[in-house]
């Protein structure tokens, strides 16, 4: 290999093929084209031509499509008509605890705001944008406990974010715990470090079966706790918040893991003088970990937490397979939901409902993109 | 990479409680696993008849549903698992290709797009679709859109020469990943069906491909930039073409990061549900649509199923302990700079 390049150019000759010395002279080009391509063939235009299916209703007719536009019936039929309860769930009259919750929501959004204008880097530009960013999260907030309190319930779009922000939390915080025990000096961790990898390999559809398996109470494995609990009758998936919290713990055991690897080297990338000198100052294991260790990895875990959010709106498999998205529309997350109408023909319903998740993950992602990723990386 | 603080030793009671939670948390990610693995040596009626936990002490373990689908079943099993193999390798290693020549690209060459040349291709596709969608034959409006822009690009990109850079382009192509496959996958359903490819693995693979293409940008960039740039310009001096500098200096310097980045996109293919879900039936059918096929009207038949189960994730997990070290330092590379 070695001999080739120190001695290349018997097999260039630039000067002599027209066509490779083009391809010399335009390799930057060479190089990317292919990626751009496939994106713009396999992204950019599905995209633009599923924006044209939403606002279509769309006929498998023999030999072909029959494609009617219909303008924003579907956005309509999913946000006011026949599909809403389905999609947005039922809204219910809020607790006194409740309008706290939201109440507490926009004052800290509020302080936020005040804050933002008292900074150095005040422009109005960014002040309109935040003022837009919290309204719309104050009303979601409002929206969410609508869709929580006792006489509601949670549509498709609150199950979604139920499983993207209740899932990160519980994985960021056991894989941070985790990332932290095993980059201690004990023997044996290199073992556990490859045990605790193991969730992230297997398939979404084998851990919705496994978790069926286990939740089983007739024959699961648990069987003797819960019978001793009291709890033989209680049936996970024929409850709403079981079947929920089912699916939720299965993708918390799956994607724990990615949290955990990805901290765990970042930990052990810190310089070593760091540490020494804090334990030469005399500080203890919670101050090295709040004052030197938590400020290294926040922009690392400002990284994950990104990652992890967008690739956890996605969530089909698991709801899918672990409860088919039951009792009821309980545990249908967005994608399913979309999936079902596709399967029911509603072509157009279904790239609809594609829409309003890339529209409310887009929102969230570039809201916390801006807003908070930012200032995180430059910790 | 595995170096510990020597200064740091934990006393004996942390390490007592250090080493209970990690055996809790080993407890946790095993468990379920070696659940389907006793499962997968048990009769139906030992299923049924309550939880039996460790073989050859609470019950006598058989090999008859492995045998059965392996045996039996040889045809209906082997062709998902050819079929999951073939796809998931094939996509990955060129999903690992393209991906790394564009961030290869992205690190060595200065692009710089004009907008206005990307506008101009923007108008055009939007006339192209709505001419066509007025009855226009496609093929003539393709034409003059083609035409079009090569006689507008010279002059309208020096009349507004502003342009983007790498960055924008990088960004671009990684935010690819925020997409939902779920508002892509109808369109490329009609485009595979005009293509008569539907069901077929070169579909699934030109899919898969295109859904990783954004991970090995995005995990690789930051391979490329570390890699220092005095050999490549050595060998540049030396008349070696840019290609051959690719394939042969900074290719065989970046194989840490080739490695984990084919390990994590390999296991996105081999574990993929949705797209498989509308592309393939029966021909292309993966292992993911096998497993999730197993609901049968009998209620599941949680033997089987085990057997589908760890036939599907035995060879990811060895893949995994071989090259564990890999994974974590690749991941953190992009993770760090991202």
């Amino acid at each position: 290999m070695n001999q080739s390049i120190s001695n290349p150019k018997k097999q260039l000759e630039p000067g002599t093929n027209p066509l490779f010395n083009w391809l010399n002279r335009h390799a930057g080009l060479v190089f990317i084209l292919p990626s751009v391509i496939i994106v713009l063939a396999l992204s950019i235009f599905p995209l633009i031509i599923s924006a044209y299916l939403s606002l279509s209703r769309l006929k498998f007719v023999q030999g072909g499509l029959e494609i009617k536009f219909v303008g924003f019936a579907n956005f309509r039929k999913l946000l006011l008509g026949s599909e809403r309860k389905h999609f947005r769930g039922d809204l219910g009259v809020l607790s006194i605890w409740q309008w706290l919750f939201v109440a507490l929501v926009v004052a800290l959004l509020i302080y936020l705001l005040s804050r933002y204008i008292r900074s150095q880097e005040f422009k109005i530009g960014g002040l309109i944008y935040r003022i837009v960013v919290f309204s719309i999260l104050s009303w979601g907030s409002y929206y969410l406990m609508q869709n929580l309190s006792s006489d509601g319930r949670p549509g498709t779009v609150v199950v979604t974010l139920i499983y993207v922000f209740v899932g990160l939390f519980f994985q960021y915080f056991i894989g941070l715990s985790l990332a932290l025990i095993t980059t201690q000096k004990l023997p044996g961790r290199r073992f556990f470090r490859t045990i605790f990898l193991l969730p992230m390999m297997i398939t979404p559809v084998g851990i919705g079966y496994t978790f069926r398996m286990l939740t089983d109470t007739s024959k699961g494995p648990f069987k003797p706790i819960l019978r001793a609990f009291g709890l033989e009758e209680y049936s996970w998936v024929s409850d709403p918040w079981g079947a929920r919290w089912a699916v939720v713990i299965g993708d918390v055991w799956q994607w724990t893991p990615f949290v955990f690897i990805i901290l765990l080297a970042a930990i052990e990338g810190l310089p070593n003088e760091l540490f020494e000198a804090a334990h030469v100052d005399g500080a203890n294991r919670w101050q090295i970990f709040w004052n030197i260790t938590m400020p290294q990895i926040i922009p690392v875990s400002a990284t994950i937490i990104l990652i992890r959010m967008i690739e956890a709106f996605k969530i089909i498999d698991l709801p899918n397979v672990l409860t088919f998205g039951g009792p009821g529309t309980a545990t249908e997350s967005l994608t399913l939901q979309s999936f079902f109408n596709w399967r029911t023909l509603d072509v157009g319903g279904s790239a609809a409902i594609g829409y309003m998740l890339m529209f409310i993950s887009l929102f969230i992602a570039t809201s916390y993109a801006n807003l908070i990723y930012q200032k995180l990386r430059r910790f | 990479m595995f170096k510990s603080r020597g200064f740091d030793k934990p006393s004996v009671f942390s390490q007592l409680m250090s080493y209970l939670v990690l055996l809790f948390w080993s407890f946790v990610v095993l468990f379920p696993i070696y659940w389907v693995f006793t499962t997968s040596l048990k009769l139906p009626f030992q299923v049924d008849s309550g939880p039996y936990y460790i073989p050859f002490i609470d019950y006598k373990p058989s090999l008859e549903s492995w045998k059965y689908i392996l045996v039996d079943l040889r045809v209906d099993t082997l062709r998902p698992f050819y079929n999951t193999v073939v796809v998931s390798v094939v996509s990955s290693v060129l999903a690992l290709i393209i991906g790394a020549t564009a961030a290869y690209g992205l690190t060595r060459f200065q692009y710089r797009p004009r907008l206005s040349g990307i506008f101009l291709f923007i108008a055009l596709v939007a006339i192209i679709m709505l001419g066509s969608s007025f009855g226009v034959p496609w093929y003539l409006m393709l034409i003059v859109g083609i035409v079009l822009f090569f006689f507008l690009l010279g002059p309208l990109m020096k009349r507004f020469p502003k342009a983007l850079g790498n960055n924008d382009i990088a960004f671009w192509l990684i935010s690819q990943r925020i997409l939902p496959p779920i508002v892509v996958v109808i369109p490329i359903y009609v485009m595979f069906q005009q293509l008569k490819l539907l069901d077929t693995q070169a579909a699934l693979i030109i899919t898969y491909m295109a859904v990783n293409l954004p991970i090995v940008v995005w995990l690789l960039r930051d391979y490329f930039v570390n890699i220092p740039l005095e050999l490549e310009e050595s060998a540049r001096v030396d008349g070696a073409s840019p290609y051959r500098v690719f394939w042969s200096i900074v290719l065989p310097l970046a194989v840490p990061g080739l490695v984990a980045t084919f390990l994590f996109v390999l296991v996105f293919a081999w574990n993929e549900y949705l797209l498989a879900l509308f592309l393939s039936k029966a021909n292309a059918q993966t292992m993911p649509l096998l497993v999730a096929a197993q609901n049968n009207t009998r209620g599941p038949q949680w033997w089987y199923m085990s057997v589908y189960i760890l036939i599907m994730i035995i060879p990811v997990i060895i893949l995994a302990i071989l090259l564990e070290r890999y994974i974590s330092r690749g991941l953190l590379v992009g993770a760090v700079k991202g």
